[in-house]
């Protein structure tokens, strides 16, 4: 397994070169570039700006001298916010986006996990038509939707918590409700059907039939290979959740970086978009590899050869 | 709305099934399930009405009427006009403001003068006014919102089938075999799935517009193109653990080929958590429409989708409720009827479960 | 609401026993839109980050308490018989926030610094009309004093023009022209504007500045008037969702909005918030720019009968709804002197217009079966979705075939540089408060002119105005010049601006101002 480990680390930086690569070119064939503003600036003055942020050079000597950079840990400046290079941007907003995305899984694990395991075991009874219906609830009504009726109904009619900002606990509240419901959904469906599944499988059966207590049945055997479709697509959601989510944080004025990756595509910030591509790259990568030594300790019979 | 794969010849794979066919076997049991078949027949009656939409003679999808801006249904509960109070208007209260400074001077009473000029035009009706009644009530531009959801309804069930449709296919297919082959070819299927995670979706799109022009297939592509990612890595979590199982083992011993076990063990056994993920990467797709629209790559006024209806719905939540309401109804309703279509499915296919 | 009134019975018992309640801070929050992208005063270019910058920096003069021209760091200035030279006297008691004297040498490293070609700022054009300046930031005369700004001594500032330009105490508001502390820039470099490094000379200065959360500005206490300035901190909340912000708003937490209160809010608002919703001008026009290097569009003829078919009544009564001004001339009313021009066609009835306008594009050959096509450009925003979409439809009436594109800001701009397009939605707002920042856009040369409009006899008229220094005659001039546009037009205009924005009862002073700029220091809260 640590060989397995080792191997996938190894593994990743061809993984992280190539998702540079591939966004580094995806990202300079859209039209329109970071100058192209509302007051369209003068020629001269526009070429200037693209001289001192080296466009002017062909694009394969750009990008050579961008991984030179990446090399020496310099993400560059950000064409956008003229004060802040990538790294500060990103070291700035990633802690906010992180204690709200990992506050929203450890949320949306516990319910979702209580809600598809009970569910699965009182199979259409009240609490698995609760759980279904609470799922369906977060899977029906997009973020974009909620995070609005949260901040009109919570904040401005009763009250309970700020409307947005960014400060205390009570700031947290409703984006890690928001950003938890939809996780929480797929929890609860994945875990229940698995679990049916499970419940009804030929190991399950025998060990019951050996008369092993429920309890242990259930805990050492039939949640764990429950669990394998959750982990499965824990793994990218986790690296989603972490990272932000524009919506989340524009309607909550939330200073985090999910915003980033749609602000600086639009904006056409080169360095911005770079910056925030490879960090996700660098997170989904680990999530994927956390997920995938995860199989192993659930199921004793998954290799890794 | 069938995702079920056309019937294959059947081959015994369990003992106790000799004889049956698993198909056969499975379309029996979903018909005794009535709520796959109430949803089965809702989905229907949304797609019919939704393609059928141009030919019931409703009104136009583009048709404005400016004598209804923003007027809710007819059978809306309208709260009772309170009396017009003497609501000051806040622009008449603004002081006069004259700058005396010749250079760079402002007067604001030029501006007055032409808000009054203005207050007593009368803005001429471009078209007779249409005193039909209106179901869903209209949008802020005064057109039909029940003619502009059931067309609407045409984008996004599109979307959502051929999202599902590629999710299934290309993610089923790519994550068995990733899962079943193991090794490098695995590290490698699964590394190409971590870049396509990574890439940057807006550009992802922005470059089909560029290389192919601006066409509604594009959505799907797009879409399709990041909706097969995540049921790819849950297909082959199921199958690394299916893998090892002793009827796998079994059946490879009996000397079943590797497409026969991915096609009669792995597939079957894994798709418990597939359909769940289909009914999970349904909404997402529906929703991501509106997104490509709003980077103005997908569908275009005066079309419309659920999504977009949605999402303008959103911001005229406080003033004019049924806007958000009927377009977000529609949707739910769907998604409501596909859950029961696909437990019905999940239950009637389960390899195990009879 | 009996909370309420306990509190206001409280007040007046406070304000009968003639109690001074203790000084506590007051706290100014408003909504600042979006994240500023500097704020650097040479770098900066959009008004999010100018809000910012007219607070914690002061030029040589400042939007004062109406929008007007205000002494600011300069107290008194004068003129030349020939409107070319600017004397400006600074204030001897002007201090920067670590306490240090400002001085007219500060005044001209900082444009020597703005103006250099090495500093890249977006705005340097802006100073054209400055001896010198073009040559210089071009890169075409390397030596900075070739500038037209001198400091004759510690206090006076004087300022050569290539023009006599009449707007320029007006020009001289924007942030590019703002002093910067040279120490503390060669000291820190790119890093000065930064909390904790960063020294201005304004009435505020940056305490804190958490990118996508606020920036903090509190009261500099070496300013020279810090003693009338009422207001000790002042928080800006980059809010871009302008729902959000005005459920804030609502919710207590902002005393005043920036973006501009969504049409469909504002009926309901004038009935709940009469007085909190303040509407007023915006120096600006809504237009929609044609093609004129693309066949048909080319021809005057159809874009005036394009033109003709929009009711714009309609437009601003059923869409726009903040009390915006039908626009028939391209110059929006309110430059003191200067008498707004509209097209012919203003004073006939629509369905008159409509009518000719068919007749037109009947004389051009199309019909039923030959209709015109073609698409509107515009980028993607709710109001502008509207628009187009009623434009489609007003189109329509007259036998168009319209399609209507939505695509991201850049896509837009990209296609309006490349000349790929029928139809495009612009929007401009006044620089300062003359009519040439509008009439300019129709010069050949004009970096702004989308429509690529080219008539020699306009460039003539337009920049033969500069060189007048009698205002009267040169508005004359302009006039002229804005008839041809309004002839041709290259644009057609829909709507002039308002700004419909919350102000709090609480904020005293608040006035309407012809470019939306309301610097801090005139303010004041108070309990309502």
């Amino acid at each position: 397994m640590f060989r397995y480990f080792i191997r996938r680390l190894g593994g990743a930086i061809p993984t992280l070169f190539l998702i540079t690569a591939a966004s580094f070119f995806l990202m300079r064939l859209a039209p329109g570039g970071p100058f192209d503003k509302e007051r369209r600036l003068p020629r001269e003055i526009e070429e200037n700006l693209r001289r001192a942020y080296h466009l002017d050079e062909p694009l394969w000597r750009q990008f050579l001298r961008y991984l030179n950079g990446l090399l020496h840990g310099d993400m560059g400046p950000s064409f956008k916010y003229k004060d802040h290079s990538v790294a500060e941007l990103i070291a700035g907003g990633f802690p906010t986006s992180m204690q709200l995305g990992g506050a929203a899984i450890l949320l949306a694990l516990l319910i979702g996990l209580f809600l598809g395991i009970a569910a699965a075991f009182r199979q259409n009874s009240l609490v698995d038509y609760t759980a279904s219906g609470t799922s369906l609830v977060g899977i029906a009504i997009p973020s974009f939707v909620i995070a609005p009726i949260c901040t009109l109904v919570f904040g401005l009619y009763l009250g309970w918590t700020p409307v947005g900002g960014w400060g205390g606990f009570t700031h947290a509240i409703l984006p890690v409700v928001v950003l938890c419901l939809p996780v929480i959904a797929a929890v609860t469906r994945l875990i229940r059907a698995s679990m049916i599944e499970v419940l009804n499988s030929n190991f399950i059966r025998t060990a019951r039939a050996k008369g092993m207590p429920e309890r242990i049945t259930l805990t050492r055997h039939a949640i764990r290979a429950a669990l394998l479709p959750v982990v499965s697509y824990l793994g990218p959601a986790i690296a989603n959740t972490i990272t932000g989510s524009i919506i989340v944080e524009q309607i909550f004025s939330i200073p985090g970086i999910g915003r980033y990756f749609v602000q600086a595509a639009t904006d056409r910030d080169y360095t911005l978009v770079m910056g925030v591509t490879i960090f996700y790259g660098a997170i989904i990568i680990s999530c994927n590899l956390l997920a995938d030594l995860c199989y192993g300790f659930l199921d004793p019979k998954v290799r890794y050869d | 709305m069938n995702v079920a794969p056309a019937p294959l010849p059947t081959i015994a794979v369990q003992p106790e099934i000799t004889g049956r066919s698993l198909w056969s076997d499975a379309r029996r049991r979903f018909l005794r399930n009535r709520a796959a078949i109430f949803g089965s027949i809702v989905l229907l009656i949304m797609a019919i009405g939704c393609f059928g939409a141009p030919y019931f003679g409703l009104r136009s999808p583009a048709e404005i009427n400016w004598d209804r801006i923003s007027a809710p249904p007819f059978w809306w509960p309208v709260p009772s006009e309170k009396a017009p109070g003497p609501a000051a208007a806040p622009q008449a209260e603004a002081p006069q403001v004259q700058d005396t400074d010749a250079a760079g001077g402002y007067d604001i009473s030029q501006f007055q003068q032409q808000q009054q000029e203005q207050e007593q035009a009368q803005p001429a009706a471009t078209a007779p006014a249409d005193t039909g009644r209106y179901w869903f009530g209209t949008d802020e531009n005064g057109r039909d919102l029940f003619v502009r959801t059931l067309y609407g309804g045409q984008v996004s069930i599109t979307v959502g089938l051929v999202a599902t449709f590629v999710s299934l296919v290309i993610g089923i297919m790519w994550g068995a075999a990733a899962g079943f082959a193991g090794g490098w070819l695995d590290g490698f299927m699964m590394r190409i799935v971590d870049i396509l995670y990574s890439l940057p979706f807006i550009f992802f799109v922005i470059m089909l517009t560029v290389v192919f022009g601006r066409h509604i297939v594009l959505i799907y592509v797009a879409i399709g193109a990041v909706s097969w990612l995540d049921m790819a890595r849950i297909v082959r979590g199921q199958t690394l653990s299916l893998k090892r199982k002793e009827f796998i083992e079994a059946a490879r011993a009996a000397g079943v080929s590797n497409w026969g076990i991915i096609r009669k063990h792995i597939i079957p056994n894994s798709l418990g958590p597939v359909i769940v993920y289909v009914m999970l990467t349904v909404p997402a797709v529906i929703l991501t429409e509106s997104f490509i629209s709003y980077l103005g790559m997908g569908v275009q006024e005066p079309q419309s989708s659920w999504g977009t209806l949605i999402a303008d719905g959103v911001h005229a939540m406080q003033v004019a409720p049924w806007q958000l309401l009927f377009p977000s109804l529609f949707l739910a309703i769907t998604l409501v009827c596909l859950n029961f279509l696909g437990d019905g499915l999940r239950d009637a296919l389960d390899p195990k479960d009879r | 609401m009996i909370r309420k009134w306990g509190f206001v019975a409280a007040m007046a018992v406070v304000a009968m026993l003639g109690i001074q309640i203790a000084h506590a801070e007051t706290v100014l929050r408003l909504g600042n839109g979006d994240e500023p992208e500097t704020l650097d005063p040479a770098k900066s270019e959009t008004v999010v980050s100018f809000n910012i910058l007219q607070d914690a920096f002061e030029g040589l003069v400042m939007f004062g308490p109406k929008g007007e021209v205000a002494p600011g760091t300069a107290e008194k200035w004068e003129i030349s018989d020939d409107g070319k030279t600017y004397t400006f006297h600074l204030r001897t008691n002007a201090k920067w926030s670590n306490g240090d004297p400002v001085t007219a040498n500060d005044f001209v490293s900082s444009w020597h610094r703005a103006l250099d070609p090495k500093t890249n700022s977006p705005y340097a054009y802006y100073l054209d009309v400055v001896q010198g300046v073009h040559d210089f930031r071009t890169g075409k005369n390397t030596d900075a004093n070739s500038i037209g700004i001198k400091a004759i001594d510690d206090h006076t500032v004087q300022i050569a023009l290539n023009e006599p330009t009449p707007y320029f105490l007006s020009m001289l508001r924007l942030s590019v022209t703002y002093p910067t502390p040279k120490a503390v820039v060669d000291k820190f470099g790119d890093q000065w504007i930064k909390p904790g490094n960063i020294v201005s000379n304004g009435a505020y200065m940056v305490s804190e500045w958490t990118p996508n959360a606020s920036v903090t500005l509190v009261k500099n206490p070496h300013y020279y008037d810090a003693s009338k300035v009422k207001i000790d901190k002042v928080v800006y909340y980059p809010i871009s969702d302008e729902a959000e912000e005005l459920k804030r708003y609502k919710a207590g937490e902002l005393d005043i909005t920036y973006s501009d209160v969504a049409p469909d809010q504002i009926p309901a608002l004038k009935k709940s918030n009469p007085k909190e919703l303040r509407i007023y001008p915006y120096f600006g026009t809504y237009y929609y720019a044609f093609n004129t290097r693309k066949k048909p569009f080319d021809n005057p003829k159809l874009r005036r009968a394009l033109s003709m078919a929009i009711d714009r009544d309609l437009i601003t009564k059923k869409i726009t709804l903040g009390g915006e001004i039908p626009a028939y001339g391209f110059v929006p009313p309110g430059v003191a002197g200067y008498t707004p021009q509209k097209t012919d066609f203003a004073s006939m009835r629509q369905q008159q217009r409509v009518a000719e306008a068919k007749k037109i594009m009947k004389e051009l050959g199309y019909s039923e079966s030959n209709p015109l096509k073609l698409e509107i450009l515009y980028n993607t925003s709710d109001k502008h979705k509207k628009i187009a979409i009623a434009i489609q439809d007003m189109w329509k009436q007259i036998g168009i075939d319209v399609t209507l594109t939505n695509a991201e800001f850049k896509v837009v701009r990209d296609r309006a540089h490349k000349g790929d397009f029928d139809v495009l939605r612009v929007g401009w707002i006044g620089d300062y408060v003359d009519p040439t920042t509008f009439t300019d856009i129709g010069l050949s040369d004009s970096e702004q002119n989308d429509a690529k409009y080219n008539n020699p006899k306009f460039d003539e008229l337009e920049r033969g105005q500069a060189k007048i220094a009698d205002t009267k005659k040169r508005f004359a001039h302009i006039q002229a010049a804005e008839r041809i546009l309004l002839k041709d037009l290259p644009n057609m205009p829909i709507y002039y601006y308002v700004s419909p924005r919350m102000v709090s009862l609480k904020v005293k002073n608040w006035n309407p101002s012809p470019l939306d700029y309301h610097p801090t220091r005139w303010l004041s809260l108070s309990e309502k």
